[in-house]
């Protein structure tokens, strides 16, 4: 127990002086994420299952999450500037941190605890799970409901917040496909060379079924350019015959191109 | 104090093996993972190919059965490239923490009741303490910053987007999950996932909360990014998605946690609802269906229905839209599951304190409860038409309102129309 401590305090000071330290964001954001993860052991290890599992649950998988979720997007290659932008302020700030340091060292190192009604609770109601319910739910009511409308009214109010009424209805799928098919254009993506073309390169037109070309297979900038290369027509026949259900034989194997 | 505790909860045969049987446990449940992770591989290409009416592997081995290993084999021989962009401690951290906890949830499932090891009476199950479900939900989310920073350290847009999708994506089904245990923890009276099995030694849960089980099993196909719900790898919209960038045993390492996560989140439906080692009914009539080693048979057969069922969601349906994925998510599992826990635990605290048996329960709980949701839907139904026709009334004589006349766009007023809404109408109307 005292080994396991010893490793997980050094990993969770490890962990906020990595998460102080770091250039980027997002290894702040995963200093932090180590740091709440070796709390929970250290809860594990006093005998608090389900506050350790809460913690990694709450804190690690969902606000980290949240965090990591924002930071993410400001992309791999940014990092923080270090320059200092109100002038003069290190000096001060590291002495005001030093003196915090030395009061909470100084009154927490002082501070002895004793826990008072847990060994009575575990034996009331028979374990760890059944005390924290059997208190919570009792003894403590009045606070745990207190707490949990006062996170519905945050919550609520976040939503009243970022809610934004449309001026107009947005368009739905069904508005979209309708309006896509009003318009006259293509409604689908563009024919590409098809089963019938001799060619699938981009400057040679798909043949449809009956054997004339789709010229809209041919992107816009080629045809504005003239560089189209038509098929010729023999390859036409050949695509009738096809469909006719009658054998054909090419009579060279290369095709035949114009201009 | 720990046995004390462990005594208390009826856990009592945990924590008490020794240290050669916990390693051989520990090692036992990695090869097992590792060997369910090939079949499972092999069985979901056969069985996709068949639904596809094509052959599959069929040249290593006997019935190309050893073509996963294969692939294994070359995947880890491959040459590995690392984009010049990537952030490489993560990139290289991304595999493992996605690798790790996907083994670590094992460790708390029950694979059959006790038996005796080498002389040794021991339960077939690593360990077990009173909240093993919850650990389960807590090392699951840790091993989703496996694929979010997978996604962000390989400076790709591809990755990233994978990367936020699953992100969003795992929080969104994680609560509807959650939820859907509730009721079994209110049925089973306990956290621990050996105590939820002893629960089920007459009636599965699946029978007594059906629609907790099917909230769960929609849930679990989101966890694990399986298709349809498989949106942070679209090689339609993302190449790969979060993988993109990775390539060699790295690349093998998500593959290994995805198909490991599949079997974890289907032993985990099997404890939970469908009695977890116990024997299907006209087995469990014969006497020692249930002891010995023989509960791992039922508990495997049970997983590789659930793997059957992932490969057939695969082969059968198309991939969902992202917002109507989230939409579905927020909008329709979450009320549901939030509805069904206060049914069920209505329905346990009139038994429990006015001591009402389940039919008495139903018949005052339902029959109301119908009559409720009929009548406000009929009162919906009235409003809806009523204010249809009103708007249709109106539609001719009021003028088209244009939000963007003025300097700000205001939305309109009662009564108003505004261009979009009427096409809307007129299409309805077509």
């Amino acid at each position: 127990m005292v080994i396991a401590f010893w490793i997980c305090a050094a990993l969770a000071v490890f962990g906020a002086l990595g998460m102080v330290f770091s250039k980027k964001a997002v290894h702040s954001a995963l200093f932090v994420a180590l740091t709440m993860i070796n709390l929970a052991v250290l809860y594990a290890i006093l005998e608090a299952p389900f506050l350790s599992m809460v913690q990694i649950i709450v804190y690690t998988g969902a606000v980290m999450m949240l965090f990591l979720f924002v930071l993410m997007v400001v992309g791999v290659d940014s990092s923080d500037s270090l320059t200092e932008s109100i002038k003069g302020q290190r000096v001060p700030a590291l002495l005001g941190a030093s003196a915090l340091g030395v009061i909470l060292i100084g009154l927490l190192g002082n501070i002895t605890m004793t826990n008072i009604g847990f060994d009575q609770a575990y034996v009331a109601y028979d374990g760890n799970i059944d005390a924290l319910a059997g208190l919570i739910f009792t003894k403590y009511l009045f606070a745990f409901e207190a707490t949990s409308a006062l996170l519905i009214t945050a919550a609520l109010g976040a939503m009243v917040l970022t809610h934004r009424e449309h001026a107009e209805k947005p368009l739905t799928q069904r508005d979209l496909s309708v309006l896509r098919f009003k318009s006259g254009n293509h409604p689908g993506s563009l024919p590409s060379p098809g089963v019938y073309a001799r060619h699938n390169a981009v400057d040679i037109p798909a043949l449809l079924p009956d054997g004339t070309m789709a010229e809209i297979s041919v992107p816009k900038p080629l045809a504005a350019r003239g560089a189209i290369r038509l098929i010729d027509l023999a390859s036409k026949d050949e695509v009738q015959a096809l469909n006719r259900g009658e054998a054909v034989i090419t009579s060279q194997s290369t095709d035949r191109v114009e201009e | 104090m720990n046995k004390l505790i462990g005594a208390a909860q009826g856990l009592g045969a945990f924590g008490l093996d020794p240290l050669w049987l916990v390693a051989l446990k520990a090692v036992g449940i990695f090869v097992i993972l590792v060997l369910v992770t090939l079949i499972t591989i092999i069985m979901e290409r056969k069985v996709v190919s068949w639904m596809q009416m094509r052959v599959g592997p069929n040249r290593v081995g006997p019935g190309g059965s050893l073509q996963s290993l294969m692939d294994g084999v070359k995947l880890a021989l491959k040459e590995e490239i690392i984009p010049r962009t990537a952030d490489r401690a993560v990139y290289w951290l991304a595999p493992v923490i996605a690798c790790v906890p996907a083994f670590m949830t094992f460790a708390v499932i029950p694979f059959g009741p006790e038996v005796s090891i080498f002389g040794t009476a021991t339960p077939l199950q690593l360990t077990d303490f009173p909240v093993s479900v919850l650990y389960i939900l807590a090392i699951s989310s840790i091993g989703i910053y496996g694929i979010v920073l997978a996604g962000w350290s390989s400076g790709s847009t591809y990755a990233l987007l994978g990367g936020l999708r699953s992100s969003a994506q795992m929080i969104s089904y994680e609560i509807p999950m959650g939820l859907s245990f509730v009721a079994v923890f209110l049925y089973a009276g306990s956290i621990s996932t050996s105590e939820i099995v002893a629960a089920q030694a007459g009636t599965w849960f699946i029978v007594l909360l059906l629609p907790s089980f099917i909230i769960y099993v929609m849930a679990m196909v989101g966890e694990t990014n399986r298709a349809p719900f498989d949106l942070p790898e679209a090689e339609g919209e993302l190449v790969g998605g979060f993988h993109t960038e990775y390539s060699s045993l790295k690349f093998a390492l998500f593959f290994l946690a995805e198909y490991i996560n599949m079997v974890t989140v289907s032993a985990l439906a099997t404890t939970l609802f469908l009695g977890g080692w116990r024997a299907p009914w006209p087995i469990s009539l014969w006497e020692s269906a249930n002891t010995g080693w023989f509960p791992m048979i039922w508990f495997f057969g049970k997983i590789s229905v659930f793997i059957f069922v992932f490969i057939w969601l695969r082969g059968t349906l198309p991939r969902l839209r992202y917002d109507q994925f989230m939409k579905f998510g927020w909008k329709v599992l979450l009320p549901v599951s939030i509805g069904w826990i206060l049914i069920v635990a209505t329905a346990r605290a009139s038994r429990n304190i006015a001591g009402f048996d389940t039919a008495t329960t139903a018949r005052w709980l339902l029959i109301p409860l119908t009559i409720l949701l009929f009548i406000s839907w009929i009162f919906e139904e009235v409003k809806n038409r009523r204010s249809k026709r009103d708007v249709e009334l109106v539609e001719d004589e009021i003028a088209e309102f244009d939000p963007f006349a003025g300097v700000h766009p205001v939305p309109p007023l009662p009564g108003q129309v505004t261009k979009s809404e009427k096409s809307a109408l007129q299409v309805e109307e077509s």
